[in-house]
């Protein structure tokens, strides 16, 4: 679990994290959404600790991550794995590579046992076929893919994921949110993505953070976004016609009626 | 800003892989350089010295003089800090901007041990050999265009080439090359491993690496001769 508890961040006057607080649960999905510059990166950021929150503390199961000396904090980031936007895979070596590169520098396993672990791992994000092949060389998805693959290859006890599905068409993007949830749930994973992906909130958000200008705004899941009065949260989540549609069906499924003035015969039709 | 490497082995590795990339990628261009500074002094040299009074073998004095002191650390490291800093300033700054860097150090990695300190060290190893190799060749050239050119003999060239020779003249060659060395690794380094941005940042990194680079040489340059000579 991790606790996050008041931290701010600033860069010069601009405060970008505002007094936020929030607890990221063990094998769930915890999202963090938010318009563009609205602080999930920095947040991200601050949790992982490429920033330092200029307040507040940050938990990982019960231990100071932010006020850590540089030798604890090396001992939490090998429980971490991290996917990246752009992936940021290593261009000079092979997808193979990629993936063996953190068992060469934190195992002392022999090689024969680095490739079963670096093959089980493509396996498991189906990816057997691309193991010799270079990033340049792949699609955008299976670089998602391979991220992942290397995210997971130290077994992680928190994994990050930084907008998964952007650059994605969606039925793609659809894969990595299953791949993720359910490397979520198969090993208990905190895990914790930052996403704009309507669909990914709706699929596999066990728990949602709302962010607004650096302030949590809303707190929730999938299911108890769809009745939230937040009206910020409404516009972002339900931002054109086909969603405003698509959330009216839900409920509509859910509990027989609408709760706005819309006829629902029309809807229906 | 360095601490122990995670692995020996992979460092290992990554200073090999730098040896290679700074010293066997750079050696083509040193041969080429080395071969004709070297026959364009015994040229140049030739055409100053009119006076019968001097002899021929003087030429080679010279050559070797200015190979040594000069040519072989100062203009090869010059145009090295063109080759290998423009390519240490970008590879840093495509993984930086590309977010490479950000993903080992959540891995728990020492970024600037893992990436910077290889490059520093394999620089300090590789480079003062590519300047030896360089005075060799230098001199080498200039025997070749002085027989080639109908200036002096082989026979000629050597018999200068032994005159007066001062030993001490390859220690301040050495030590301007291990000087050198540093500059051109650390300073591509340090402009590429902060820049922020994108591609256009990365070439603006890389320009302004090269261009510091060549600057602190040519003033350690004189630095170093106005101490050590």
């Amino acid at each position: 679990m991790i606790e996050v508890k008041h931290i701010k961040k600033g860069f010069g006057d601009k405060i970008v994290i505002n007094d936020v607080s929030a607890v990221m649960d063990d094998g769930k999905c915890n999202l963090i959404i938010g318009a563009s510059g609205s602080g999930k990166t920095v947040f991200m950021k601050c949790l992982v600790g490429l920033f330092r929150p200029d307040s507040g503390s940050i938990l990982y199961d019960g231990e100071d991550f932010t006020n850590m000396d540089a030798a604890g904090k090396k001992e939490i980031r090998k429980k971490i794995g991290m996917l990246f936007q752009g992936s940021a895979l290593f261009d000079s070596l092979t997808v193979e590579k990629n993936i063996q590169f953190p068992l060469d520098m934190f195992t002392n396993w022999t090689l024969a046992e680095k490739r079963k672990r670096v093959d089980e791992v493509l396996d498991r994000v189906e990816l057997r076929d691309a193991n010799k092949k270079f990033p340049a060389e792949i699609s955008g998805g299976m670089k998602k893919r391979v991220g992942i693959a290397r995210a997971i290859v130290l077994n992680p006890k928190y994994l990050f994921c930084d907008e998964p599905n952007s650059g994605l068409d969606p039925q793609t993007s659809l894969v990595i949110d299953k791949l993720i949830k359910e490397l979520t749930q198969e090993f208990n994973i905190t895990t914790v993505i930052n996403t704009h992906d309507m669909n990914s909130v709706m699929e596999i958000g066990d728990k949602i953070i709302y962010m607004y200008k650096g302030d949590k705004e809303w707190e929730g899941n999938n299911k108890e976004i769809i009745f939230s009065k937040n009206q910020r949260l409404n516009e972002f989540i339900f931002a054109s016609d086909f969603l405003r549609d698509a959330k009216d069906m839900r409920m509509l499924e859910q509990t027989g009626k609408i709760d706005n003035d819309r006829n629902m015969e029309d809807l229906i039709r | 800003m360095f601490s122990k490497p995670e692995n020996r082995k992979v460092y290992w590795k990554e200073f090999m892989h730098q040896c290679n990339d700074i010293g066997i990628g750079s050696l083509g261009i040193v041969v080429i350089i080395s071969v004709f500074m070297g026959a364009v002094s015994t040229l140049q040299t030739a055409y100053q010295l009119v006076s019968p009074l001097i002899p021929k073998s003087s030429i080679a004095q010279i050559v070797r003089d200015t190979v040594l002191l000069e040519f072989a650390p100062t203009l090869v490291c010059i145009v090295l800090a063109g080759v290998v800093g423009s390519k240490i300033a970008s590879e840093l700054g495509n993984m930086r901007v590309s977010e490479q860097i950000d993903a080992l150090e959540i891995m728990g990695i020492n970024t600037k041990t893992y990436l910077v300190l290889p490059k520093i060290v394999a620089a300090l190893v590789v480079i003062p050999m590519l300047v030896v190799i360089s005075a060799g060749l230098g001199i080498w050239g200039g025997r070749l265009a002085g027989q080639a050119a109908n200036i002096l003999s082989t026979t000629d060239f050597d018999k200068g080439l032994l005159n007066a020779f001062l030993p001490y003249n390859v220690f301040f060659a050495m030590v301007k090359a291990y000087v050198f060395s540093f500059i051109i690794s650390s300073v591509p380094a340090f402009y590429g491993y902060y820049v922020q941005g994108g591609a256009l940042e990365i070439g603006r990194a890389s320009t302004k690496s090269v261009v510091v680079s060549c600057v602190l040489i040519l003033f350690a340059d004189y630095v170093l001769a106005a101490i050590l000579l």
